[in-house]
């Protein structure tokens, strides 16, 4: 089956490219970027503030399964309706043991395809190789975590 | 080779997966050692033991009467390009965006 989403990453190299088709009519995905009851829901965050023009800025806030908030913000560069978003996004409370990631710069293209299909195209530049990979690493490195603390939680219940 | 590729993937995808490979990567386990440590049914367990075998992440070994499970230290590290668990956090987003788009109702 093809993949809906694509990542296109070259080693070595400081940025990626996310694209992605979905089968909605343009101004109902770039909808799903504009109104925050909606970022709310696919996100899976809290929108403390979002303000879609140039020099506006936004706020994000998640809390993780052990009650951590965790926060993202950005400031707005270009915001043009149907057709593009220009942001910087950064997180705000990495763990302390984390390594800490610096800003990242986001281009987010839409594009219609027909009248019930469209194409969003996402290019991040990040600071340098290493912050792309680490970023990269992330998913990954949940994932594992998420098998040590079942590892541990069944230690626990032998003791 | 970009099937094999995507059934690594696959396999490190699945939670109790990982869990196998994480207690196997200390030490090389029975297939019986290996199901004292879940909840889960020991035919459960077998299937994945199977599929992590499939695709090369587990090797048996014979060792008197019992076979033994241990890590296949190579494989792994060709799932080391970490890729795929980030393409599919935001494949998920982007499914769950499309999902509540379509049942979009604009107010009027």
């Amino acid at each position: 089956m093809e993949q809906k989403t694509k990542i296109h990453a070259e080693d070595g190299k400081q940025d990626l490219t996310i694209t992605r088709e979905f089968d909605l009519p343009l101004e109902l995905l770039f909808k799903a970027y504009e109104d925050p009851n909606i970022v709310e829901q696919w996100m899976g965050t809290k929108v403390l503030k979002l303000e879609n023009k140039k020099h506006g800025s936004y706020q994000f806030e998640t809390t993780d399964p052990k009650g951590n908030k965790h926060g993202f913000n950005g400031v707005i560069h270009e915001f043009v309706s149907n057709k593009k978003i220009t942001r910087t996004f950064e997180m705000e409370n990495p763990p302390a043991s984390a390594y800490r990631f610096p800003v990242q710069l986001e281009f987010l293209e839409f594009e219609k395809r027909s009248d019930h299909t469209s194409q969003l195209t996402m290019h991040i530049v990040y600071r340098s190789v290493a912050d792309r990979d680490q970023m990269l690493r992330l998913p990954f490195a949940q994932g594992i975590n998420m098998a040590h603390n079942r590892i541990q939680n069944i230690v626990g219940n032998i003791k | 080779m970009m099937n094999l590729r995507r059934d690594v993937f696959q396999a490190i995808a699945d939670p109790t997966r990982r869990t196998i490979l994480l207690l196997v990567a200390s030490q090389a386990m029975t297939a019986g050692a290996i199901a004292a440590n879940f909840d889960t049914a020991r035919p459960t367990v077998s299937k994945h033991l199977q599929i992590l075998t499939e695709c090369e992440l587990l090797q048996q070994q014979q060792n008197g009467r019992e076979i033994y499970y241990h890590l296949n230290a190579l494989k792994m590290k060709e799932v080391a390009d970490f890729l795929e668990p980030f393409r599919q956090l935001w494949d998920d987003r982007f499914n769950k965006l499309e999902a509540i788009m379509k049942n979009y109702k604009p107010e009027k």
